[in-house]
């Protein structure tokens, strides 16, 4: 069934939208992620421009997070005071991006910019999950428990002043690392297209020892807030949320969650991540091959004024 | 362009003393309105050939070319290259007042009607309406035929840009049909019809017409909302979705 998307200006099959919405979502909750770092690329692979599949996602991510933010609050398992820690360095980031992007999109290098950082961002974290959880699963096989930082010891970075306590996750530590990760989330969101969920929640377990039990909620907290300021940002200054796009995108995704969180129950810990880390390094591969292979088609075209 | 084509037909009105033909078209609809499940539309478009006892016999059949032109606007044409291992946008050209969609149909292919020079003249085909342009008119560019080859190669692609040698039929040698297609991703705006008349490469009448494609219901007032009042639908939109995220809650709850 064909549907035309009125800000897209194209017709598009919303059974495929459905079913990409529903597949991605089985992902997303199987692995407890946003999915939009496979969405984003998904919708500009079928034909949507990037600019209406990264400021549209952002509307997507919001509904998700919102289901995900819910359940994690209805069980207590959420650190309210780090979440708006870390929404304040979001709103900041998002605002930058949302800048950065219109800029690029302008001066026509919005493709570019997107592919680069896919390719960096994606490949750079999907490797180091990687290697990771491969280790993990090794040191598992041979009975060792590994030891990820010994008492006593302490980073750099936990000598900083601004010291805040955070009673909900049991963690002293200062807020500038925790603006700095997050404005660069909210930055790398508004660009991209993604929540940046993977990212967030890795960094807050390893660098700033949050519990494993609180993080997730407390990352879709921040995540919530900022996509929903992304979705209003992108639509105020580049028109391009398509909000028909959005409506099909979240009703499959929205399905696609139940069941991916009840698939994700049955999988073991270390293998989690290894699949996920393979996912994750499997879209910037994706994004690789179109930044390294010769083009059969090596030019394009944009409309940079709309016609009269 | 259109200039020298004036002149000719007064030429043409000029040297025969008597009148030449005139065109009297029609087309199906004015205004194409998109709608959720549009994914294009057909316009058909009949003309008569219109004589009179002054008007000359022509010793060979007429030829009709409907022109169509979509709304114009700028382009900018990228040339992708090797950066170390990349392949990145490295040289550009723009083009300015290109018109979105052109559809050139034809009772028989344009080349057999008129010969390359007329049909620069008087704007007849794809390749008539895309004018050469350049970062500089004053200096020589060899490069630039590759962007705009690459244009109309990529519109033709798309469906944008379409030459039919077949879409006009003379149904009596003085009525004629040609019937176009609007592809769904046609963009909006108002469309120009030019219908000229040839007899063995010679333009005798041209007269044109024109319909829109707009946005139908739903659509314009979404369009227009995101456009006039970018907080609200922004903000509508953002609450759409945590209002369904929410209600993903109620409807999927594990107790």
């Amino acid at each position: 069934m064909q549907f035309y998307l009125p800000i897209a200006e194209l017709p598009v099959d919303a059974f495929m939208i459905l079913g990409m919405g529903a597949a991605v979502g089985f992902i997303s909750g199987m692995f407890g992620v946003g999915g939009g770092f496979l969405m984003t690329p998904l919708l500009i692979f079928v034909g949507i421009p990037p600019a209406v599949a990264v400021a549209t996602e952002a509307s997507q991510i919001a509904a998700s997070s919102m289901t995900g933010a819910l359940n994690y609050w209805r069980k207590g398992a959420l650190d309210l005071k780090l979440g708006v820690v870390l929404l304040i360095g979001g709103l900041i980031g998002t605002a930058l991006g949302v800048l950065f992007f219109n800029r690029m999109r302008k001066v026509g290098q919005l493709d570019t910019v997107i592919t680069i950082s896919y390719v960096t961002l994606l490949g750079g974290i999907g490797f180091s999950m990687m290697v990771e959880s491969v280790r993990a699963v090794l040191a598992e096989r041979r009975g060792k428990k590994r030891v990820v930082r010994r008492a006593g010891q302490h980073a750099w970075y936990e000598g900083l002043p601004l010291k805040v306590r955070f009673h909900r996750s049991g963690i002293y530590v200062s807020v500038i690392p925790l603006s700095v990760l997050s404005i660069f989330i909210g930055f790398a969101g508004a660009v991209l297209g993604i929540g940046g969920g993977f990212i967030l929640v890795p960094a807050l377990i390893y660098i700033f020892r949050v519990p494993a039990s609180i993080v997730v909620g407390t990352s879709l907290f921040q995540i919530l807030f900022t996509m929903i300021a992304a979705t209003m940002m992108h639509a105020a200054t580049n028109y391009s949320v398509d909000v028909v796009l959005a409506l099909l995108l979240i009703v499959g995704g929205v399905f696609g969650a139940q069941f991916g969180a009840r698939a994700g129950l049955n999988l073991r810990g270390e293998h989690f991540r290894l699949l996920l880390a393979l996912l994750v390094f499997g879209v910037a591969v994706r994004f690789a091959v179109d930044l390294l292979v010769t083009p059969v088609e090596r030019y394009s075209v944009t409309l940079t004024e709309t016609p009269r | 362009m259109k200039r020298a084509a004036l002149a000719l037909l007064a030429l043409a009105l000029a040297c025969g003393a008597a009148r030449a033909e005139t065109l009297v078209l029609s087309l199906s609809s004015d205004r194409i309105a998109i709608t959720s499940n549009f994914t294009g539309a057909d316009i058909a478009l009949f003309g008569v050939v219109e004589r009179d006892a002054t008007t000359v016999s022509r010793a060979a059949a007429y030829d009709v070319v409907v022109g169509v032109r979509g709304p114009r606007g700028s382009v900018v044409v990228r040339e992708k290259s090797r950066v170390g291992p990349m392949w990145l946008n490295t040289d550009q050209r723009r083009y300015i007042a290109i018109p979105s969609y052109i559809a050139m149909l034809s009772n028989r292919p344009l080349q057999e009607i008129a010969g390359e020079e007329m049909r620069r003249k008087i704007t007849l085909g794809v390749d008539a309406l895309v004018p050469p342009q350049g970062r500089r008119t004053d200096i020589f560019d060899p490069e630039e035929p590759n962007f705009r080859q690459a244009l109309m190669r990529l519109r033709r692609e798309e469906g944008l840009f379409v030459e039919i040698g077949d879409a006009a039929e003379f149904l009596t040698p003085s009525l004629f049909r040609a019937s176009l297609r609007i592809p769904g991703i046609a963009p909006l705006g108002r469309y120009d019809v030019d219908v000229t008349l040839l007899s063995d490469g010679v333009p005798l009448a041209r007269q044109s017409a024109h319909f829109n494609v707009i946005k139908g219901g739903i659509e314009q007032r979404l369009a227009t909302a995101a456009r006039e009042q970018p907080w609200s639908y922004g903000l509508a939109t953002a609450l759409m979705a945590v209002f369904l995220g929410w209600i993903a809650t109620i409807i999927f709850r594990r107790d």
